[in-house]
C-alpha cells in the first residue's frame, strides 16, 4: 500500500527538482556569465516558441549552439572550470532547481497513488451506456472497475468498438476525457485508485491546494 | 434656443479643427479658440441682439480661418481627416448621391464583413419628360462613423470575397460599376480564402470585367483599397490620401521596427511617399481629383454630394463614351461638359453592346499600362529600342504566320489524317483477328533496348552513382568547413550537417528531415533554369527613385553595387528540355525583392514576350517582402498593372506557372503571384500577406510559430503543391506537359 502521507513529507522536505543540464554532444563550453543564485525562466510564449534563458553555448566545428533552460528555476552548482574548454557529450555544465508548483506537486502525487488507463489509439471515446448511467446518477465514484470490464466505446471513423478495462481494481479516482472528444493514443482515459485511499488522496490533494506554498 | 444651437455647432467645429491638427501648435487655432472661450465667458451679459451679432461675427471668423487653415494641412493632417469619425461614410454618399439603394448582405454588424458594404443603386436621368432610372453596383468599405463592429473599414478576405461575386453579378447584368474605397489596408488573415489571395483574385477578375467602372478613393490603403479599385476612371476626393503603406508603417520600418516611432518621423514619412490627391494625381494614378469644402467633407455638406454626383455621372458617362462612343452631338457636349456643363442634362444609356465590352477591357489595359513609365530608368540606346520594337513586331507577324495560319492548317490536316489512321487501324484489327494472329506483340511495340533499360535492375558496370556532379552550380557556403544545425533538430532529432556537403550535395536540404535551408538566387538560376545558356532581356531597366525620397539613392545605389543587378527582377529566355520558356525571377537580396516600378515594367515586358512568342511563363520569387514602400504609389500600381498583364497573358491561352520560395509576402502575392492557378512553392518557404510582427499589431491576435509555412498554405487551400527543391527541374518540365491553355506553341 503507497503511503501517501510519507510522500507529501517528502516532498514538502525537498519542494523542488534538481535538473542537471548536461553536454548534448562534445564541444567547447562557453558560460553566459550567469551565476549560481541567478534565476533563469523556462520556454515562454503561446506556444512554448521562445526559448528559455540561454544557460551557456556549445561549440563544435565552428557551429555555436544555444544551451537554453528547459524549466524556470535557480542556477545552482556552475562547472566553471570547464570554461573555454573541450568537453565530450553528457559532461554536466549546470544544475538548476525548479521549485515545484502546486500542479506538478499534486501530479507527482497522483502519478504514484493512481493508476491510469490511456487510450490504446487516437480516437473518440464514451463510456458504455450502463457505466455511464452509473457515473451520472452516482458520481465517477461510484464506478468500481475490475480487469476485463467492459467499459468504453471506442468510436472511430464512425466505426464503434468496445475496449475493456485492464488493470488493478478500485475506483474511478478521475476521468481524463471528456466524451465525444478526440483523444490522442497514450493519453489517459481514467485515474483508478484503490478504494481504501480515496479519502487520503482526496485529502492530501486538498492540503496540497491549501497549503503548498509555491516559490517564484 | 437658436443661438445654443449655433454655439455648440461652433464648439464641435473648434474640436474638430483640433483633432485635424494634432499636438501641432497653430496660431488660428489658439485664436479661435480664445475667440470662442471670450465669448462662451460674456455670453450670459449679453443681449439677445448683441448675441446675434457677436455669434455672426465668429462664425464668419470661424469660415474664415478654415479657409486659411485650409491651405496649412500638411499630408498627415489629411492622413488624419480621413481617418475622422466625422468623415463622410459611404452610407453617407449611398444617402445623398444616389437616389435610391438597396443594401445587399448586410444590415449594421450583421453582415459576412460589416466593412464592405454593397448596394444596388440607381442614378435618375433626364431626358424630356421622361425619367430614366440607371442602376448601378455600388461597392465600397463604410467606416461607419467609427461603429467598432465595422473594423474601420480593413475588409477580411470574405468580405473581398463578397464584393467580387457581386461585380461578377453586375457584369451578367450589364450595370457598371462605382467603388468607393475607404480602407486603411486589409485585414491580414490568412484563413480561407486568404487576405493575400483574395485580393489577388479580385485584381484579376477586375482585369477583365466588362462593365464600366468608376473608383472613388478617399483613403486607399495600399492591397485593401487595390482590392476593389480597378477601374476605368480613378477620381480622388481631396482631402484623401492613397498610399503603399500607412505612415505609421512606414515610419515603424524607417525607424527599425523595435521600438514605437516617432510622431515627427510619422509626419515626414507621410510627406515623403506623396500620398494627397495633388500628388496622386501628378503621377497620373488617378484621373480627377473632387473638390472637397475645407478641412475635409463631412456629413452635411450637401453642395460637395452634389458635386460628387456630377462627377460620378461624368466619369461613367466618359467610360461608356471611351467604349463605344455616343452620337456626334453628345460628344461634343460631353467635350463641352469639361468647360462646366452639368453633366446630368445629357444622357447616356451605361449598358454596353457586346462589341464594346471587349473594347472597354482593352482601355482599360492601355491605360493601367501607361502608368508609372517614367519611374525607372531605362537605360538603352536608341538603337536598341528601335531594334527591340522591331523584334518584337517581327514576332508579332512570325507567331501570326506560325500559330494562327499556317498552324489552323496543319491542325485540320493533321486531324483528318488521325481519322483515317484511326479507321485503318480498326480495319487491320478486325482483319488481324480474323485471321487469328495475336496482336498483342505488336501492339506493344516498345524498343528492344528501351526494353532492356526498364527491366535491369542496376548497372555496376557503369560505377558508381557520383552526386557531387549533380549540381552544375554550387553554392559558395559549400565552402566553409563548419557544420549546420537544421532548425528542426529539437523536433525531429536532425544531426548537424557539415556545409559542404549540406549547400553541397544535398542542395540545402536537411538529410534527416527534408528541411530546406535557403540558397542563392544563384542555384536556382543556373542548376534550375540553365541560365548559362539563356538570353536576358531588359537587364537594362533599373529601378529609380521616382517620389526623391530621402536617402533613398544611397541605398538603391548599395544594393545595385552588391547584387550587381539592376533591379530584384530578372527576365529571360531558357529552355527547359527543349520547350522555351520565358522565366522571371524576383531576387531576395536585392531590396528584400520589394517590387517597384522597373521590376513591374520588366514583368509586364516578360508577360507580353511570352504571348507574343506563345511561350509559357514562370514566376520564380526568390522572395519578396512586398511592394517598395520608398516608390510610394509607383509601387502599389505595379500591383494592377502585372495583374492586368497577366490575365491578357492566360486569356491568350497561355501558362502562367508561379514557385515561391523562402518568404514571400504582401503586394506581389496579393496581385500577380497569387491570381496564377498554378502556385507551387518549395519546402519549407513562408507565404502570406503580412508578417507575424504586422498582424499582432493591426489584429492584436499573435500567430502560431508555423503560420505562413507552405504546408499551411496548401492546407488553406493558397497554393497547389509543394515540391521538393532537387526535383524542380523535373518538374517544372512536367507542369509544362500537363498544365497550361492552349496557345502554347509546342502543344
Amino acid at each position: 500500500m503507497l503511503n501517501v502521507k510519507e510522500m507529501l513529507e517528502e516532498l514538502k522536505a525537498s519542494p523542488y527538482e534538481e535538473i542537471e543540464v548536461v553536454t548534448p554532444h562534445t564541444g567547447v563550453v562557453q558560460f553566459v556569465g550567469l551565476k549560481a543564485g541567478d534565476r533563469v525562466a523556462g520556454p515562454g510564449g503561446k506556444w512554448n516558441e521562445k526559448p528559455g534563458t540561454t544557460l551557456a553555448t556549445l561549440t563544435r566545428e565552428k557551429n555555436k549552439k544555444n544551451i537554453c533552460a528547459t524549466q524556470k528555476g535557480v542556477v545552482t552548482d556552475i562547472a566553471a572550470q570547464f570554461e573555454d574548454k573541450f568537453v565530450e557529450a553528457g559532461v554536466r555544465l549546470l544544475t538548476i532547481r525548479h521549485f515545484l508548483s502546486k500542479d506538478e506537486v499534486i501530479a507527482r502525487i497522483l502519478k504514484k497513488a493512481l493508476y491510469l488507463f490511456c487510450a490504446p489509439e487516437r480516437a473518440k471515446y464514451y463510456f458504455v451506456p450502463e457505466i455511464d448511467g452509473k457515473i451520472k446518477a452516482g458520481g465517477e465514484q461510484s464506478v468500481k472497475p475490475r480487469d476485463g470490464m467492459e467499459m468504453f466505446i471506442v468510436s472511430r471513423m464512425k466505426r464503434e468498438t468496445p475496449l475493456a478495462y485492464t488493470g488493478p481494481e478500485g475506483i474511478i479516482y478521475a476521468v481524463y476525457f471528456q466524451q465525444g472528444d478526440n483523444v490522442d493514443g497514450g493519453q489517459p482515459l481514467i485515474g483508478v485508485c484503490q478504494e481504501s485511499q480515496l479519502s487520503l488522496i482526496q485529502d492530501v490533494v486538498n492540503r496540497v491546494q491549501g497549503e503548498w506554498e509555491e516559490q517564484d | 434656443m437658436d443661438i445654443d444651437k449655433r454655439t455648440q455647432q461652433l464648439a464641435a467645429r473648434l474640436s474638430y479643427i483640433r483633432d485635424i491638427f494634432g499636438p501641432r501648435e497653430n496660431a488660428s487655432v489658439a485664436l479661435l479658440k480664445h475667440r470662442l472661450e471670450e465669448f462662451l465667458a460674456a455670453a450670459p451679459g449679453y443681449g439677445m441682439r448683441e448675441l446675434q451679432v457677436q455669434v455672426g461675427r465668429l462664425e464668419e471668423l470661424f469660415s474664415l480661418l478654415e479657409g486659411k487653415l485650409e491651405g496649412e494641412l500638411s499630408p498627415m493632417d489629411r492622413v488624419r481627416i480621413v481617418r475622422h469619425p466625422q468623415r463622410v461614410s459611404l452610407k453617407d454618399i449611398l444617402e445623398n448621391v444616389y437616389d435610391n439603394y438597396t443594401e445587399i448582405g448586410g444590415q449594421d454588424e450583421w453582415s459576412i464583413d460589416p466593412g464592405m458594404l454593397i448596394a444596388r443603386a440607381t442614378i435618375a436621368r433626364r431626358m424630356g419628360k421622361k425619367t430614366v432610372h440607371q442602376p448601378v453596383m455600388v461597392i465600397g468599405q463604410e467606416k461607419g462613423h467609427g461603429q467598432e463592429f465595422r473594423n474601420g473599414g480593413s475588409i477580411k478576405p470574405w468580405g473581398n470575397a463578397n464584393a467580387l461575386y457581386y461585380m461578377r453579378v453586375a457584369e451578367t447584368e450589364n450595370i457598371p460599376i462605382h467603388t468607393y474605397v475607404f480602407t486603411p489596408g486589409a485585414f491580414p488573415v490568412e484563413d480561407y480564402p486568404g487576405a493575400a489571395q483574395q485580393i489577388a483574385k479580385n485584381l484579376y477578375m477586375m482585369a477583365g470585367l466588362k462593365v464600366p467602372m468608376v473608383a472613388v478613393f478617399s483613403e486607399g490603403g495600399s492591397g485593401g483599397a487595390e482590392a476593389i479599385a480597378l477601374a476605368d476612371k480613378r477620381l480622388m476626393l481631396s482631402h484623401g490620401y492613397y498610399s503603399v503603406i500607412s505612415p505609421e508603417g512606414a515610419a515603424a520600418i524607417e525607424g527599425g521596427l523595435k521600438d514605437k516611432a516617432t510622431q515627427e518621423l510619422i509626419e515626414r514619412c507621410a510627406e515623403r511617399l506623396k500620398i494627397t490627391a495633388e500628388d496622386n494625381l501628378r503621377l497620373g494614378f488617378i484621373d480627377r481629383v473632387i473638390q472637397e469644402p475645407p478641412l475635409g467633407a463631412r456629413p452635411d455638406n450637401y453642395e460637395f454630394f452634389r458635386n460628387l454626383r456630377r462627377e460620378v455621372i461624368r466619369a461613367t458617362d466618359e467610360v461608356v463614351h471611351g467604349a463605344q462612343g455616343l452620337g456626334p452631338l453628345r460628344a461634343l457636349a460631353m467635350r463641352r461638359a469639361k468647360a462646366g456643363v452639368d453633366p446630368q442634362d445629357i444622357f447616356v444609356r451605361w449598358s454596353l453592346g457586346s462589341g464594346a465590352r471587349d473594347g472597354l477591357v482593352a482601355k482599360r489595359y492601355d491605360k493601367f499600362r501607361a502608368m508609372s513609365r517614367h519611374a525607372l530608368h531605362d537605360n538603352r540606346t536608341m538603337g536598341t529600342r528601335l531594334a527591340v520594337g522591331l523584334a518584337r513586331g517581327l514576332w508579332q507577324v512570325h507567331s501570326l504566320l506560325r500559330h494562327d495560319i499556317f498552324a489552323k492548317y496543319k491542325r485540320r490536316l493533321s486531324g483528318l489524317l488521325e481519322q483515317w489512321e484511326a479507321e485503318l487501324r480498326v480495319l487491320g484489327l478486325g482483319v488481324g483477328s480474323l485471321l487469328g494472329r495475336d496482336g498483342a506483340g505488336t501492339r506493344l511495340g516498345v524498343p528492344k533496348e528501351a526494353l532492356s533499360r526498364l527491366t535491369r535492375l542496376s548497372c555496376p558496370e557503369e560505377g558508381a552513382c557520383r552526386a557531387e556532379d549533380a549540381w552544375g552550380y554550387v553554392s559558395p557556403k559549400s565552402r566553409e568547413d563548419r557544420t549546420v544545425t537544421c532548425p528542426n533538430a529539437a523536433s525531429h532529432g536532425c544531426l548537424d550537417l557539415w556545409a559542404p556537403d549540406l549547400y553541397g550535395e544535398f542542395a540545402g536540404v536537411c538529410s534527416h528531415c527534408g528541411h530546406h535551408f535557403p540558397m542563392e538566387f544563384q542555384w536556382y538560376l543556373y542548376n534550375v533554369f540553365d541560365f548559362a545558356n539563356a538570353y536576358e532581356f531588359n537587364a537594362e531597366l533599373e529601378s529609380g527613385n521616382p517620389l526623391h525620397y530621402e536617402g533613398f539613392d544611397l541605398k538603391l545605389a548599395e544594393a545595385k553595387r552588391a547584387t550587381g543587378l539592376g533591379s530584384s527582377c530578372i527576365t529571360f529566355e531558357t529552355r527547359m528540355e527543349d520547350v522555351a520558356v520565358v522565366v522571371a525571377v524576383l531576387v531576395s537580396p536585392f531590396r528584400g525583392g520589394t517590387v517597384g516600378a522597373a521590376e513591374g515594367e520588366k514583368l509586364i515586358r516578360a508577360i507580353e514576350r511570352a504571348r507574343i512568342k506563345r511561350l509559357p511563363f514562370f514566376m520564380y520569387s526568390h522572395g519578396t517582402a512586398g511592394i517598395r514602400i520608398q516608390e510610394g504609389t509607383c509601387g502599389v500600381i505595379q500591383m494592377p498593372r502585372v495583374t492586368m498583364a497577366v490575365r491578357r497573358y492566360i486569356d491568350a491561352g497561355g501558362l502562367y506557372l508561379v514557385l515561391y520560395d523562402t518568404n514571400s509576402y504582401a503586394g506581389p502575392v496579393a496581385s500577380f503571384l497569387g491570381c496564377s492557378p498554378y502556385q507551387f512553392a518549395v519546402r519549407s518557404s513562408n507565404i502570406g500577406f503580412a508578417g507575424p510582427g504586422v498582424i499582432r499589431e493591426t489584429t492584436g491576435v499573435s500567430v502560431p510559430p508555423k503560420y505562413h509555412r507552405a504546408f499551411s498554405a496548401l492546407s488553406r487551400g493558397h497554393i497547389q503543391g509543394i515540391w521538393d527543391r532537387r526535383d524542380l527541374r523535373k518538374n517544372l518540365h512536367q507542369a509544362l506537359l500537363t498544365m497550361g491553355g492552349s496557345n502554347l506553341y509546342y502543344r
